[in-house]
């Protein structure tokens, strides 16, 4: 009956970065104001993550939380004070532990780092017994609380022992709540050296046997320098379901007398136990009335049960290297939603079959309604689907104040970090993909943006610098915000800087925004010295470059000597496209119809070539390269002569191209699919969709082609 | 063949796939294992009928920018798009046409721990059959049209010598661009 607990562990893992995400917070919180709930708040993460890790046997995180919350129930109590450092340790601990999380998940082996931690939080709470004298009084009060039910020892004894004598009694019926004593045994085995007696008097006859219930109890002497509290977590769980003695042995007696004793009062069978033998095997192969030979067949001596146990072990350690699925927690409110709207599909589908069966044309106006229908339905549930992959922004903002507070310190700056519409929704993958240029645009502010104490001072602001992130929805985007009223972008030093990198020629004139869009230039860095913050001359353009790759925008709006704001554009999904169809030889193509800017007929413009046979078209002041997409994808065609009718002009990145197109056919919402699953990505391919008659066509990607259009063009203007 | 033949074998296919899965626990009374069989330009080539995800007949696909001449570009299986090639040509064969026997047969490797799929062009598709390892022989020569790095081996099944493929290099992306031995050695 050995539960596979490797199926568990995605969960556990998923949690508890959850948790520690909110540990995290809370921590931050505790600096402002040291509220109790927070401190409970934390107390609780760290001691569910104990729990887990220590089910999961994930012994270094068990070990290192198990210190965490001693130090944090402390605080819980009030005997400590919440200080700076402790914040900090705790902080530093929270690294540490996603970090060990991180590596378990990957099915890699924890290294040593969190040692270091470990070491510091036994030196803060070794100084405390030294320093404090309210530690024995709580931890008195700790031993009483927890042996409520066993003969209360001596404080001072039951704070550290190395012999415990532990009676565990389940009732029958503990197999049944899910609670395997093995496991628990496992733990107690974590702690030291373990000897386990099983009493096997209340086994009945075979024929009374009932193999869902549990008939053994155990005697167990634990060698190991823990509280009795420790022991007493690990029965925590089952304390309602079995009659548990702990008793403390003087470390210096030879055998455990008091131990032994009860060993022969119950004439237990012993066991030489490396690991307690899983339980039911342990019941089969021990209960002597198993005469049936099927059964014992099964049950097989002591060895095969542990062989058995060792096997499943196998089987956790080996099927943890699985990649792990990336998973989305979803609210059930949108789970009720979809199922209505299912339920409404499956109503107008019935009735839509029902008069498809004796279809007569007096029902026309019957069915016409009922496709109606059906199109709103499935519109809707479209839509159901698509908010499924929405999450609030939350989960991105809520990093940054760790980073905010940390980076600020390390500056000498004061920073007051407000978040506003973190409850904005929008696609995961987008939300995966702005993570990196959101932070870098905060550490930016903070670097670039916010002044020193001293400066803000002399120039009449308050010696807080303010720092605003918000989001909301506008059309069909989502709109981030990220404002400083720090010093703002110097117009002059900008121009000066640019000029010094040759990215624009002196005496250009531009226009303010234009200046401040030369920030995002690659190659562009304005930090006199290179910090680790910012300034390694790859920031901004990358930023830029990102975001337009989630088909975004940034725009920048900076005044000196106010401040600074950033304001991000994306589409809430990356999912669904508004498309353009067009026919390009013998395929049909889908262009983004944001990037359409307009469509012209071939015969109604001027193709001049220009600097060595580069087809041009002219369109307001500027020459638009002109792409063939024929030879530019080498597309076979039947018939290779033929002008082509219109003349697609298109943009992405700012850069505008002209596109050869046979035929405009309609636009329509395409779902993009991947071509990597079973492919590779393509060059000047974003995608795929499926059209309706079941045919795929290729997404083009515009920015790219744009791209590679302005490559084309210096490689051949260097060629002529 | 017909489609209805076609469909036939795919029904055979599918059976046998399934009585696979079941035979593996209680051990199978047939001898070897099973493959399926197609013809490419008159000569009949084998793939292990596990690898076999499903048999369509021929529609065209929507072509690939810059592709090689062989592949022919993508298909939509049920909301998945998978690449196709057409074998005759990465195999050197000169003659080809699409009619109502030809077939694409989805196989499916894993690699990199996920499972790829690829459609693959072939003249007929002709049976289903078995064939001990053992009986699996080495390439006698390297000499032929299709490079030898796609081939696994020989088998003779009823006094037929029929070409293995080796799936993991035919579907390979890495090799997708790798020009076929036909390129260097011209046939017929």
């Amino acid at each position: 009956m050995e539960i596979d607990l490797s199926q568990f562990h995605n969960v556990f893992f998923e949690e508890s970065l959850e948790g520690l995400e909110s540990m995290e917070q809370e921590l931050l919180n505790l600096e402002d104001d040291a509220d109790k709930e927070s401190i409970n708040t934390i107390f609780r993460v760290a001691h569910s993550i104990k729990g887990g890790s220590a089910t999961f046997n994930f012994n270094e995180i068990a070990d290192f939380t198990h210190i965490l919350e001693t130090l944090l129930d402390q605080m819980r109590e009030g005997e400590r004070n919440v200080t700076r450092e402790i914040i900090d340790l705790l902080l530093r601990s929270v690294d540490s532990l996603r970090h060990m999380l991180v590596k378990l998940q990957q099915g890699e082996k924890v290294d040593n780092s969190y040692l270091q931690l470990l070491h510091a939080f036994e030196k803060i709470l070794k100084n405390e017994d030294y320093t404090s004298k309210s530690t024995d009084a709580h931890e008195a009060k700790h031993a009483t609380r927890s042996t409520h039910e066993a003969q209360s020892p001596a404080p001072q004894t039951a704070l550290k022992n190395t012999r415990w004598c532990i009676q565990f009694c389940p009732k029958n019926y503990i197999l049944q709540t899910g609670n395997e004593p093995y496991r628990m045994f496992r733990e107690l085995k974590g702690l030291g050296h373990l000897d386990s007696h099983v009493n096997l008097l209340n086994v009945p006859d075979f024929d009374q046997l009932d193999p869902e219930s549990c008939y053994l109890s155990w005697t167990l002497t634990l060698d190991a320098e823990v509280e009795e509290s420790v022991i007493r977590e690990v029965f925590e769980w089952v304390e309602d379901d079995c009659d548990l003695t702990i008793t403390s042995i003087a470390s210096d007696e030879k055998t455990s007398g008091e131990c032994e004793d009860k060993n022969r009062q119950s004439s237990t069978e012993r066991q030489s136990n490396k690991a307690p033998p899983h339980v039911t095997g342990d019941l089969a192969s021990q209960s002597e009335s198993f005469t049936d030979t099927e059964q014992a067949k099964e049950s097989a001596s002591d060895n095969a049960s542990k062989l058995i146990t060792v096997k499943s072990e196998e089987k956790v350690t080996g099927s943890v290297k699985a990649p792990a699925a990336a998973s989305i927690r979803v609210g059930t409110d949108k789970i009720d939603t979809l199922i209505d709207q299912v339920g409404e599909l499956v109503i107008t589908q019935s009735m839509l079959g029902e008069l498809g069966t004796k279809f007569d044309m007096s029902k026309l106006n019957a069915l016409l309604a009922g496709l109606n229908e059906l199109e709103q339905n499935t519109r809707q549930l479209q839509e159901s689907v698509m908010r499924i992959r929405m999450l609030p922004i939350g989960f991105v903002f809520n990093r940054l104040p760790r980073m905010v507070r940390d980076l600020s310190k390390q500056l000498g700056k004061k920073v007051d970090l407000q978040i506003s519409g973190e409850a904005t929704e929008l696609d995961k993958t987008v939300m995966e993909q702005i993570g990196d240029p959101l932070t870098h645009l905060v550490r930016n502010a903070l670097d670039h943006g916010i002044e020193s104490v001293d400066e803000r001072l002399e120039s009449g602001k308050s010696e807080e610098g303010q720092l605003s992130l918000n989001a909301f929805h506008q059309g069909g985007n989502i709109v981030i915000e990220i404002a400083d009223d720090g010093r703002g972008i110097d117009p002059d030093r900008i121009i000066r800087h640019a000029v010094n990198k040759g990215l624009v020629e002196a005496d250009t004139e531009l226009s303010h925004e234009q200046i401040l869009a030369l920030v995002m230039e690659p190659g562009f860095s304005t930090a006199e010295t290179v910090s680790d913050i910012s300034g390694r001359g790859v920031g901004m353009d990358v930023v830029k470059r990102n975001i337009n790759n989630l088909g975004g925008s940034v725009e920048i709006d900076s005044q000196q000597g106010e401040g600074t704001r950033f304001t991000i554009r994306l589409p809430l999904t990356l999912a669904i496209l508004d498309g353009q169809l067009v026919k390009i030889a013998d395929e049909v193509y889908v262009i983004p119809l944001v990037s359409i800017i307009e469509s012209i007929a071939y015969s109604s413009v001027v193709v001049t070539r220009i600097a060595g046979n580069i087809p041009v078209v002219q369109s307001g002041k500027e020459y638009l390269p002109i792409i063939n997409l024929c030879d530019e994808f080498a597309i076979k065609t039947s018939n290779q002569s033929g002008q082509k009718a219109l003349l697609a002009i298109v943009e992405g990145e700012n850069r505008k191209i002209a596109i050869h197109i046979d035929a405009l056919l309609g636009q329509q919402q395409v779902v993009i699919k991947s071509l990597d699953n079973h492919y590779q990505a393509i060059q000047g391919i974003s995608g795929a969709t499926i059209l309706g008659d079941g045919k795929v066509a290729l997404i083009l990607d515009i920015v790219g082609l744009a791209r590679r259009a302005a490559k084309n063009h210096d490689a051949k203007r260097q060629v002529a | 063949m017909s489609q209805i033949e076609l469909n036939s074998t795919l029904i055979d296919v599918l059976q046998t796939q399934q009585r696979l899965d079941g035979a593996e626990e209680l051990g199978s009374d047939d001898i070897g294992r099973k493959y399926l069989s197609f013809y490419i330009g008159g000569e009949m080539f084998a793939s292990d009928i596990l690898n076999v995800q499903e048999i369509r007949g021929w529609e065209r696909p929507t072509a690939l920018p810059n592709a090689p001449d062989y592949l022919l570009g993508v298909l939509n299986l049920r909301g998945t798009i998978v690449p196709v090639i057409d074998l005759r040509i990465r195999f050197g064969f000169t003659h080809w046409i699409y009619d109502k026997t030809t077939a694409i047969i989805i196989l499916k490797t894993i690699s990199e721990s996920r499972e790829r799929w690829m459609g693959c062009v072939v003249d007929t598709v002709s049976d289903v059959i078995s064939c001990e390892d053992s009986s699996i022989k080495n390439l006698p020569s390297d000499g032929g049209t299709v490079d030898g790095l796609f081939i696994q081996g020989v088998m003779n099944v009823n006094q037929q010598g029929i070409t293995l493929l080796n799936l993991e290099n035919l579907l390979s992306l890495k090799l997708i661009n790798h020009p076929f031995a036909g390129d260097l050695n011209i046939h017929g």
